[in-house]
C-alpha cells in the first residue's frame, strides 16, 4: 500500500496555510482556512479579522501563511479588503482579495463593514468561518450561536436554558444585497467547499461563503469528531448547504434521509443541559431545535428524491480518520 | 497663479495634485466640502483615483489602511466624531507603519454637540502615532498637504494635516496653487517596500507577544522623533521647489528682544499675526507658531524659549480635570531648561467661540497673571451660580 506521504508528494497541492500553526487539535476553522486557500490558489491577498485564526497562525516572528496576509482589527476585515481591492484596481492588478472572519467578526462587530463592502460591489470573496461563538475570548455567545446552546455568557441554570435567542439568519441578509453569489459550506464536505470557493473566485464582484467550522473546545466534543459533528449539522437540516445567485436560491445539497437533531446535539456538551432527566424545558428546547431543522428542510426544499452522489451522504462523505458514526 | 479659493476646494485640488490612487471618506461637517470637491474632480475626469464612498469613518480609515498596505497612495479626511470613530483604526495604521495622509478639519467633540472649531478631535488621537501638523492659513494647508505625502512616504508614518474647521475650510483666501509639474517632481510615485504582493507574500499585522512588543514600540517612537528632521528637510525642499516654506517645526515671529512669548497652533496664529501688525501694543511679545505638534519639537522649543521670562500657551482644547493639553506639554518640556520661563496656560475659542484681534492683547496680558490654567474667554454671567 502506498504511504500517505508518498501520495502527497506525487500530488503536490498549493497550501496557503501551512502546517505548524498553533490551532487546537481538530480545529474546524484551521481546516476550513486550509481548504479555502488551497482551492483559491496562490494569486490572492487575504485579510483577516482578529480572532483564533489570526492568533494561531501568526505569532511573531512566525507566520503560517504562504500568501500575502493582512490583519488590522476585529471589525474591519471587509473594509480593509475593500481598500486592498481598490488599490489593486488602481494599479491594474487582477489578484483576488479574500476577506476572512469568524462569526463574531462577521455576524456582529464587522456586520456593517461587510454590508458596505457588498453594497459597493467590491471584487472580494468574504469567507466567514462560523463556529457559532466568540471562541478566541473563551466561548461567549454571538448572534450566530444556536438557540439553547451553552456558552460562558449564555449558561444554563434554573432560570435559563442556554442562549435565549435564535441564530441570526445571516445568509438571508447577505441575499438581500443581491450579490452575484453566496453560499454555505461545511468542513465535512470538502469537495463541495472547494467547488464553491472556485466558483466564487471566478466571479468579478462580491461573493460570500459561510463555512460551518466546529470548535471542539467550544462545542464540547472530541477533536477527532469535528467532521462527524459538522456532517450531522448538515444531515439534520440545522445547517443547510445552499447556493444563492443574486439573492435567489440556485441549488441546495439534498438530504438523503434527515437525521434527528438529537443525534447532533448529543455529541456536544454545549447542548448537554437539553438531555437533563425529567426537565420538561429540555424536551421543549429539543423539540424547538427539531422544528428549526424541519423548517430549514421545508424552506430550502432539502429533501432529495433518492440516492444522489452529491447529496448529504454521497461521495463527499469519505471518512478521513476518526470513528464512524454509530 | 493666485486664485481665490475656499479652503476645502484648495485642499481638494492639492490632494489631486498628489495623485492619490485611493481616496475613502464619509461625510461630516466641516470636512464635507473637501470630499465633495474631490468627488467633483473625479466626476469631471480631473482626478484619476479609486474613490470609495464608505458607510462610516471607521471604514474610511480601514479602506485607506488596506489601500496603503497594498501599495497605493491613499488619502482620507474627517472631523470631530468621525475622528473618534476612526480612533481604533488610526492607532492601527500607525502601528502597522503605513504611509498615508488624513486631513482633520478640526472641530469640537460632543456632548454638547457642536459643529464649530476647536482642537479637541485631533488632541483625542494625540497618542495614536500619527504625525500632526497644524496650519495657520489655507496656503499653509495646501503646501502642508503636499509635503505631508512626502514626509509620510519617507518615514512610513501616517500624517494628519490639521486645519481649523470653518475658519479655514469654509473661508475664501487667495491661494497660489502649485503647478502639476512642480508637484510631480517633488512627489515621485509611491513605492512601498512592504506592499502586499503574491510574488513576495508577507504577513502584515501579526500577533506580537511580550517578547517583541517593547522593541516595536521603541522603533515607532524613534521613527516619530527622527521625523522631526524629515519635516524640516521636506519643508526646505518644498521651498526650493515652490518658493514657499511653512516654517518647519515652528516659527518665531515678533520682536527678538521680547521677554514674553505666546505659543499657539492653527488659525489663531493668523489672527495673532494680524493683531501684532494692527493693534497698538505697549507690551512686546513674540509669537511662536507651533506647526509640528507630533512629533513634539522639545529641544528646538527649549532653545527658542531661551531668554523668555513668561510664556502664554494658547490651547484650543481641554483635558477636564487637568487643563490645557498643549500647555501641559510645553510646561513639561521647558521644565528642563536652566532658567525656564513661567508657563501660563489659557484655552480660548472652544466650540467655535470667536477669537477677535483683541484676544491677542488679553493673551499677552495673561503673562502678568499667576501661572496656571483658565478659559480666557469665559463669560461668568452665563454660568450657573454653583459653577462659578
Amino acid at each position: 500500500m502506498t504511504e500517505t506521504t508518498d501520495l502527497r508528494a506525487k500530488q503536490p497541492r498549493f497550501r496557503g496555510l501551512e502546517a505548524g500553526h498553533r490551532a487546537c487539535q481538530g480545529c474546524g476553522e484551521a481546516l476550513a482556512a486550509r481548504l479555502v486557500t488551497e482551492a483559491a490558489g496562490p494569486d490572492v491577498i487575504l485579510t483577516n479579522a482578529t480572532g483564533c485564526l489570526e492568533v494561531f497562525s501568526t505569532a511573531w516572528p512566525q507566520s503560517a501563511w504562504r500568501v500575502p496576509w493582512l490583519h488590522s482589527l476585529f471589525e474591519n476585515s471587509a473594509a480593509i479588503a475593500s481598500g486592498v481591492e481598490a488599490a489593486l484596481k488602481a494599479q491594474g492588478r487582477r489578484t483576488k482579495v479574500i476577506a476572512q472572519g469568524g462569526d463574531g467578526g462577521t455576524f456582529d462587530i464587522g456586520f456593517q463593514a461587510l454590508s458596505g463592502m457588498l453594497e459597493r460591489m467590491h471584487n472580494v470573496l468574504y469567507v466567514c468561518y462560523d463556529n457559532e461563538a466568540y471562541m478566541n475570548t473563551g466561548i461567549q455567545r454571538s448572534s450566530s450561536t444556536p438557540h439553547a446552546a451553552m456558552t460562558t455568557t449564555s449558561p444554563p441554570g434554573k432560570a435559563r436554558m442556554g442562549k435565549r435567542h435564535m441564530k441570526k439568519d445571516l445568509l438571508s441578509i447577505i441575499a438581500a444585497h443581491h450579490i452575484p453569489y453566496a453560499a454555505s459550506a461545511s468542513v465535512a464536505y470538502p469537495q463541495d467547499l472547494r467547488r464553491k470557493v472556485r466558483r466564487a473566485m471566478e466571479i468579478d464582484g462580491p461573493t460570500f461563503l459561510l463555512v460551518h467550522s466546529p470548535c471542539p473546545l467550544g462545542w464540547g466534543h472530541d477533536g477527532t469528531l469535528t467532521i462527524e459533528v459538522a456532517r450531522l449539522a448538515v444531515q439534520t437540516g440545522l445547517f443547510p448547504l445552499v447556493e444563492l445567485e443574486r439573492g435567489e436560491v440556485a441549488s441546495v445539497m439534498p438530504l438523503r434521509r434527515p437525521v434527528p437533531v438529537a443525534e447532533y446535539l448529543q455529541r456536544q456538551t454545549r447542548f448537554r443541559h437539553l438531555f437533563a432527566d425529567g426537565d420538561h424545558r429540555a424536551r421543549e428546547e429539543r423539540e424547538h431545535l427539531q422544528a428549526l431543522a424541519d423548517y430549514n428542510i421545508e424552506r430550502y426544499g432539502l429533501m432529495g428524491d433518492g440516492d444522489d452522489p452529491f447529496d448529504s451522504e454521497g461521495a463527499d462523505t469519505i471518512r478521513r480518520g476518526g470513528p464512524a458514526r454509530t | 497663479m493666485l486664485e481665490a479659493l475656499e479652503g476645502s476646494q484648495a485642499i481638494a485640488r492639492a490632494v489631486a495634485l498628489c495623485r492619490p490612487q485611493v481616496v475613502a471618506a464619509y461625510p461630516i461637517t466641516p470636512q464635507t466640502h473637501i470630499v465633495e470637491n474631490i468627488s467633483k474632480l473625479v466626476a469631471d475626469g480631473r482626478l484619476d483615483t479609486q474613490l470609495v464612498s464608505v458607510e462610516s469613518e471607521f471604514s474610511a480609515a480601514s479602506v485607506v489602511l488596506g489601500a496603503a498596505a497594498a501599495g497605493s497612495r491613499a488619502y482620507t479626511a474627517s472631523s470631530s466624531q468621525g475622528i473618534l470613530l476612526m480612533a481604533e483604526v488610526l492607532y492601527n495604521i500607525a502601528g502597522l507603519r503605513l504611509p498615508m495622509v488624513l486631513t482633520c478639519a478640526n472641530r469640537a467633540l460632543g456632548a454638547p454637540i457642536n459643529i464649530w472649531n476647536d482642537h479637541q478631535d485631533s488632541m483625542a488621537v494625540r497618542d495614536s502615532g500619527w504625525i500632526q501638523l497644524h496650519c495657520a492659513d489655507n496656503q499653509e494647508a495646501v503646501d502642508t498637504t503636499i509635503q505631508a505625502f512626502r514626509i509620510s512616504e519617507a518615514t512610513d508614518l501616517p500624517v494628519m494635516v490639521c486645519m481649523d474647521g470653518f475658519v479655514l475650510t469654509h473661508t475664501l483666501e487667495t491661494i497660489e496653487m502649485p503647478d502639476h509639474k512642480v508637484v510631480d517632481k517633488f512627489l515621485p510615485p509611491f513605492k512601498f517596500a512592504r506592499a502586499l504582493d503574491p510574488r513576495n507574500p508577507i504577513s502584515l499585522g501579526t500577533l506580537v507577544g511580550p517578547e517583541y512588543f517593547s522593541e516595536i514600540r521603541h522603533a515607532q517612537h524613534k521613527a516619530m522623533t527622527d521625523a522631526l528632521e524629515t519635516i524640516v528637510e521636506v519643508d526646505r525642499l518644498w521651498e526650493k521647489a515652490s518658493g514657499r516654506a511653512c516654517g518647519g517645526l515652528f516659527t518665531v515671529e515678533g520682536p527678538a528682544d521680547a521677554k514674553v512669548g505666546v505659543l499657539a497652533m492653527g488659525s489663531v496664529v493668523s489672527t495673532f499675526r494680524e493683531a501684532m501688525a494692527e493693534l497698538p501694543s505697549r507690551k512686546k511679545a513674540k509669537l511662536i507658531n507651533l506647526r509640528a505638534f507630533r512629533p513634539f519639537p522639545a529641544a528646538a522649543l527649549m532653545a527658542a524659549c531661551e531668554g523668555l521670562t513668561d510664556i502664554v500657551v494658547v490651547d484650543r482644547a481641554l483635558s477636564p480635570g487637568w487643563g490645557g493639553i498643549l500647555g501641559g506639554e510645553v510646561k513639561a518640556v521647558l521644565a528642563d531648561m536652566k532658567k525656564p520661563p513661567r508657563v501660563h496656560n489659557v484655552a480660548l475659542g472652544l466650540g467655535g467661540r470667536d477669537v477677535p484681534l483683541e484676544a491677542w492683547t488679553a493673551v499677552v496680558a495673561e503673562a502678568k497673571e499667576p501661572a496656571g490654567f483658565r478659559i480666557l474667554d469665559l463669560e461668568p454671567a452665563k454660568l450657573e451660580p454653583s459653577d462659578l
